[in-house]
């Protein structure tokens, strides 16, 4: 009883740091659970290794080498399974579970949490393109065209994680954590069929530029373009108008508990 | 405070004060949950004023947080995040968190440390929420029901937490279903009713109300004829008699210190061996069911 061990000594810690512990937590958190394990890497590698195989079967008429167009659009497909889809279920989980709220009781303003919860995202999408883009590699893809596509690579996932990050939390804000995840993997299957994340918009006839203003579409679009080398304006320009309705209409719906 | 129709919390007008221990004492729906999520800024109080370390809870609730502590009744935590991980990450939100291993030794957690939320105990995810309500070291923390649950080994040991955290200077306000807690550690306690204060003051003052002492004697032969209308008069004005039956009795009555003094010359004067004697006053648990005609909590 001598020590004062519970002396007061409040305060919040350096935002900074903050946002790299809420990071690290939810990056850590998300690649420790096995299902959103498989959604991350284990199902993009399946459908870039089964994709390959079939479009070679089929026939595509692709514009290039098969895995020259398969392996951006995986990329494509990975941003999309971590930023709304697994994203959604986890904030789901947590309003449901009271996480957010018992966050809400440490000095951690929303805003740092949010960026912590984007954060975590890149860091996953970083494991997911080293392990995605090395199995790419493996099956000869060439990769993305010097460094100017390593950059516009980096733009086209950041364009698209803003733009699903928000309309996963619009889901997630909105619905209770069952009916989240019910959508979220709902909305993601019909994507990765038919919005032309995986396969070029050129491949859908006349619905391919319906495709191109989905986010899927004009991240598929974009990723491919990047890893060409070329800027797809017009599709970050579809994300970034994604990213801000999706942020928008969330800060009006998103309820905490 | 009012939910749809229903007013949860009314007129509500309390005070705590530094240092001390507050207990929030009221049957289910008396509006203690709502009290404090007013005090911790979660809510918006629909009427008056709240201010907690002098600020105002929603407005100020960036200056707050990082002062005070909160104990949610439930939940919150990640279903995977390990015990640990979790009052470290919380540890390092703060600019000065207390020693986790510490307060993981205290709160009896170090065995489930490595074991994750979801496959915790009830009571250890309870102690757990108490860990992470003190681990960013606040000058206030509201506990909500901390022992809720718990086994009474553990229950003694949150209790001897709480008096620790007052001895070094914490204020601690804390909701509470049993009355044992509320006399044991409070210096002040507030009985809610349906929204609204029905008392207040130190276990003693409350329990003081009306100063009655309720004696009981129980003997093995029966009292001698006339000996117990004697013991009302030595006891003086005010003194009740029941005869329960020809071998108890039970006297209420104003009380001092020298009541027990004359029943025991009273036994002596007439020959009376008493089986059992007990001087008993009302506890908290007597003036609770007397202010919300409650028969429980």
């Amino acid at each position: 009883m001598t020590a004062h061990t519970f002396a007061p000594a409040p305060g919040a810690a350096p935002v900074a740091r903050q946002l790299l512990t809420q990071a690290g937590m939810e990056a850590r958190l998300m690649l420790r659970n096995g299902e959103q394990l498989l959604l991350a890497v284990v199902i993009p590698v399946i459908v870039l290794v089964g994709s390959v195989r079939g479009v070679e079967r089929v026939g595509f008429d692709l514009d290039g080498r098969p895995i020259d167009v398969l392996a951006p659009g995986v990329l494509a497909l990975a941003v999309m399974s971590t930023a709304f889809t697994s994203l959604a279920i986890a904030t789901g989980f947590e309003r449901r579970y009271g996480v957010l709220k018992r966050l809400g009781t440490a000095p951690l303003s929303r805003a740092t949490l949010l960026g912590g919860k984007v954060l975590a995202l890149l860091l996953v999408e970083i494991f997911q393109f080293v392990v995605i883009g090395g199995v790419g590699l493996a099956l000869g893809w060439s990769g993305p065209s010097g460094a100017g596509g390593l950059v516009l690579l980096v733009l086209a996932a950041l364009a698209g994680t803003a733009a699903f990050a928000s309309l996963g939390m619009l889901l997630a804000g909105s619905l209770r954590a069952e009916a989240t995840l019910a959508a979220a993997n709902l909305v993601y299957l019909l994507l990765l069929a038919g919005g032309a994340v995986i396969l070029p918009a050129s491949l859908y006839g006349g619905l391919g530029d319906v495709v191109r203003w989905l986010p899927s579409g004009a991240l598929g679009e974009a990723v491919r373009s990047a890893c060409d080398g070329a800027l797809a304006v017009r599709d970050l320009l579809v994300l970034v108008a994604w990213a801000v309705a999706g942020s928008a209409l969330t800060a009006r719906t998103f309820k905490w508990e | 405070m009012r939910y749809g129709d229903t007013v949860a919390v009314d007129g509500l007008s309390l005070t705590v004060e530094r240092g001390t221990i507050t207990a929030v004492l009221g049957p289910n729906g008396a509006g203690k949950t709502t009290t404090l999520e007013t005090c911790e800024g979660y809510r918006r109080a629909q009427g008056g004023t709240v201010r907690v370390l002098g600020l105002d809870p929603v407005r100020q609730r960036g200056e707050l947080l990082p002062r005070i502590g909160v104990m949610l009744q439930s939940g919150g935590a990640w279903s995977g995040a390990r015990a640990d991980e979790m009052l470290r990450h919380f540890a390092r939100l703060h600019a000065r968190p207390q020693d986790v291993g510490l307060l993981m030794e205290r709160l009896a957690l170090h065995e489930c440390g490595r074991t994750p939320y979801r496959r915790l105990s009830g009571g250890q995810q309870q102690r757990l929420g108490l860990a992470l309500a003190l681990v960013g070291r606040p000058e206030l923390v509201f506990v909500d029901e901390p022992t809720a649950g718990m086994d009474p080994q553990i229950r003694r040991a949150v209790w001897e937490l709480l008096e620790e955290l007052r001895a070094d200077g914490v204020t601690v306000v804390l909701t509470t279903h049993y009355l044992e807690e509320a006399e044991r550690l409070a210096d002040r306690v507030h009985i809610l009713d349906r929204g609204r204060l029905v008392a207040s003051g130190t276990p003693l003052e409350l329990t003081r109300g009306g100063t009655v002492a309720t004696i009981r004697i129980v003997v093995t032969q029966p009292f001698p004829a006339g000996a117990p209308e004697e013991l009302v008069r030595a006891l003086g004005d005010g003194t009740e008699l029941t005869v329960l039956d020809p071998l108890s009795l039970q006297l209420s009555g104003p009380a001092d210190s020298t009541t027990l003094a004359t029943v025991a010359a009273w036994c002596a004067s007439h020959d009376v061996l008493p089986e059992s004697l007990s001087l008993g006053q009302r506890n908290l648990e007597d003036v609770f069911l007397e202010l919300t005609g409650r028969e429980s909590l």
